[in-house]
């Protein structure tokens, strides 16, 4: 899960991780009595969205006086940066600035283990730095069992080229996103900029925080306090109630199968198939998973034929521990279901059983005679019919 | 001969008294999997079906000579069950759990290596999985929850980060057969990668040709494709799943995101094709593409 900036910044002063006082609002009225609350003096006005280039595209301004802010704030307000819509600002005391550095810890998926990343030279991108300038950033790896200590973080920060007069503080700075790296189970902490203040401290002034979901039972207050409803899709919102691993796209033909690997690759056959009828897309992408009882078969269904955009479903299950006629019994029930719930289902199924039990489960399926229901033997067959079927719905 | 697993593998389940531990030990008796134990502290000295059930790792290890354990272990309880198995010294661990948080993951493979490397003699433990469907070697041992009756034993090496598309490749190849299948899981910190599996079937006088599944997120099939470039000469066929995946947005499997312009599908295809891997627009097409070099 991705953080905004204000909630990393608060998760940052839970560890003590030096930063400047911020208030988040949400409306226009609501600014200057943020500024104000601040002290009065220079505050930054940012645009909170995630999504990077935020400066770039005028979501972060400097405003010398609350009257200033409050100007300054009403544009941002309501802005669409990179697909979002900009709903709530952070107002924060603005900083002076002596120099900007970079910092991040994250996870290094390829040596399986951490890496910290250090620069004497933040502020910009860091992608742009990486390409432009690699040999000022410091990449140094971190042993998940030794973990950070002071001298470790000493080293970090040395390698980092950050200036010795403020080395000792970045380096404790550094020990307490380490804290927060490990104590709030981030899979990202990053730092830019880290900014040397003209009176030598050492301050973070932004923040990018993402949380490793598998790890929110241990977290559970953070994590349900900062899961962001109004940024998700109604659909997904409703699919994550109904715990089916669901995501919304932005084509016409749904998409329900079993096992992670295979509903991916579902998508793309439907892809291709779509290229020769009309350019139809896969629709969403929904797993549910080995063992599928009727009701998840029931949910998954009703969630993609609400979906508006949705003209035809391809269900696509290889039977592995999953068995086929327990599937095919599923889509007659969760038929049944929806019937008996007054949704009349009007979108063609198609159905592709292979594996464990498919005969079984295929002469269930030809024996409850569907109306709607075709089956393909094929993954490649299904997927070319379902997009014709799609196609066809979308023309008529 | 297989890779890491064969007949003579004695095997133990952590976790043998859940309903997924029981339920799956007994698939892999039926599968012809020699089950020698398995362990859980609080029902030591019990058994299921006939199987003794011992305190921990080491004490099964000692009563059986078990050398493959499989943990079946809730993901809260999966870095402690880790540990003991790594203390323990068994050579592979199989975990099958799907929903273990990151840093327990980095930690007891860390943990694993610096065990491995403290100059015992012993060697670290291998680990697959998280988030697998484990490994079989067909007609010989099946450790973890892959369909034993989808394939028969053959000459081919299969090694996947899903457990289903692992599954339909092995049906789709079944009349050619396969030596061993591994899934190695769909999170972001896995215990044995691409590269660990091509060695290892490069080594082994029982496999032809591999068939390595990949999909968006990280750089692993990348990195894959180096390798193969200076390391496999046997034949290797691929397939990427994904490539109409959104950026940003998890696909089911922790580990399956692009973000920004790296790990997606199209990018892993290319880098395999470049170093010569034959790469499937389909599941299907991919098998065609196995079957056209084993059979000539």
């Amino acid at each position: 899960m991705d953080l905004y900036e204000w909630q990393a910044k608060e998760l940052f002063a839970k560890y003590g991780v030096p930063t400047t006082k911020q208030v988040v609002v949400s409306a226009l009225d609501e600014v200057a009595a943020a500024a104000d609350s601040l002290g009065g003096g220079p505050v930054m006005v940012k645009a909170q969205v995630k999504a990077g280039g935020r400066g770039k595209a005028g979501g972060v301004k400097f405003a010398p006086t609350t009257a200033d802010a409050v100007e300054k704030a009403g544009p941002i307000l309501g802005m669409d940066i990179k697909g979002h819509t900009v709903r709530t600002l952070l107002i924060s005391q603005a900083a002076d600035i002596a120099e900007e550095y970079y910092f991040s810890f994250l996870l290094d998926r390829a040596n399986r283990r951490y890496l910290a990343m250090c620069s004497a030279e933040g502020g910009m991108e860091i992608e742009e730095l990486a390409v432009e300038r690699p040999e000022a950033l410091a990449r140094v790896p971190v042993d998940p069992v030794a973990g950070v200590d002071a001298a470790k973080a000493l080293e970090i920060a040395t390698a980092g080229n950050i200036p010795e007069a403020v080395r000792e503080k970045a380096a404790a700075v550094i020990e307490q996103l380490w804290a927060v790296f490990t104590g709030e189970e981030a899979t990202l902490v990053e730092v830019n900029p880290l900014v040397r203040t003209p009176d030598e401290e050492v301050l973070a002034l932004d923040g990018k925080v993402t949380l490793d979901e598998n790890a929110a039972f241990r977290h559970e207050a953070v994590h349900e306090g900062y899961h962001d409803i109004s940024a998700t899709d109604p659909l997904e919102v409703r699919a994550k109630k109904l715990n089916l691993n669901y995501v919304k796209l932005d084509g016409e033909v749904g998409i329900i199968g079993n096992g992670a690997g295979l509903v991916m690759s579902t998508l793309d056959v439907v892809a291709y198939a779509g290229e020769a009828a009309g350019g139809v897309r896969p629709a969403n992408f929904l797993d549910i998973g080995g063992g599928a009882s009727a009701e998840v078969m029931a949910n998954g269904l009703d969630v993609i034929l609400s979906d508006p955009s949705v003209r035809s479903v391809f269900v696509n299950v290889f039977g592995g521990i999953t068995s086929c006629d327990a599937v095919a019994n599923g889509i007659v029930q969760a038929l049944a279901l929806l019937a008996g719930k007054g949704e009349e289902v009007t979108k063609p199924l198609v159905v592709r059983l292979d594996g464990n039990n498919a005969e079984e489960g295929r002469r269930i399926l030809t024996e409850a005679n569907h109306p709607l229901v075709e089956q393909v033997d094929t993954m490649d067959g299904a997927a070319k019919r379902a997009a014709e079927l799609a196609h066809a719905a979308g023309a008529a | 001969m297989a890779i890491w697993l064969t007949k003579d593998s004695k095997v133990i389940v952590q976790g043998i008294t859940g309903s997924e531990g029981t339920k799956h030990t007994r698939r892999m008796v039926a599968a012809g999997t020699n089950v020698v134990g398995g362990v859980n502290a609080r029902k030591a000295g019990t058994d299921v079906d006939g199987i003794p059930v011992f305190a921990t790792v080491a004490e099964a290890m000692a009563e059986t000579a078990a050398d493959v354990s499989v943990g079946f272990v809730p993901p809260a309880f999966t870095r402690d069950a880790a540990l003991e198995a790594i203390d323990a010294q068994i050579p592979l661990l199989v975990l099958i759990t799907e929903g273990v948080p990151v840093q327990d993951t980095a930690y007891f493979f860390a943990y694993s290596q610096e065990r491995g490397a403290s100059g015992d003699g012993a060697g670290a433990t291998r680990i697959i999985g998280p988030n697998c469907p484990g490994l079989i070697s067909p007609g010989q041992s099946n450790a973890g929850i892959i369909p034993s009756d989808i394939t028969k034993a053959g000459r081919i090496g299969l090694v996947s980060k899903s457990g289903t598309l692992t599954y339909q490749m092995m049906y789709e190849l079944r009349d050619i057969g396969f030596s061993t299948c591994v899934g190695i899981g769909g999170d972001p910190v896995i215990g044995t990668t691409h590269i660990d599996c091509l060695a290892a079937f490069q080594d082994d006088p029982e496999t032809d040709a591999i068939v390595m599944i990949g999909e968006i997120g990280g750089d692993a099939e990348e990195r894959a494709a180096e390798f193969i470039k200076a390391n496999v000469t046997k034949p290797v066929v691929g397939y990427v799943a994904g490539f109409t995946a959104p950026e940003g947005k998890t696909m089911g499997h922790a580990g399956a995101i692009v973000s920004g312009s790296s790990g997606t599908a199209a990018a892993k295809a290319e880098a395999l094709e470049a170093v010569g891997v034959r790469v499937g627009k389909t599941p299907s097409a991919t098998a065609r593409l196995m079957a056209e070099i084993i059979n000539g």
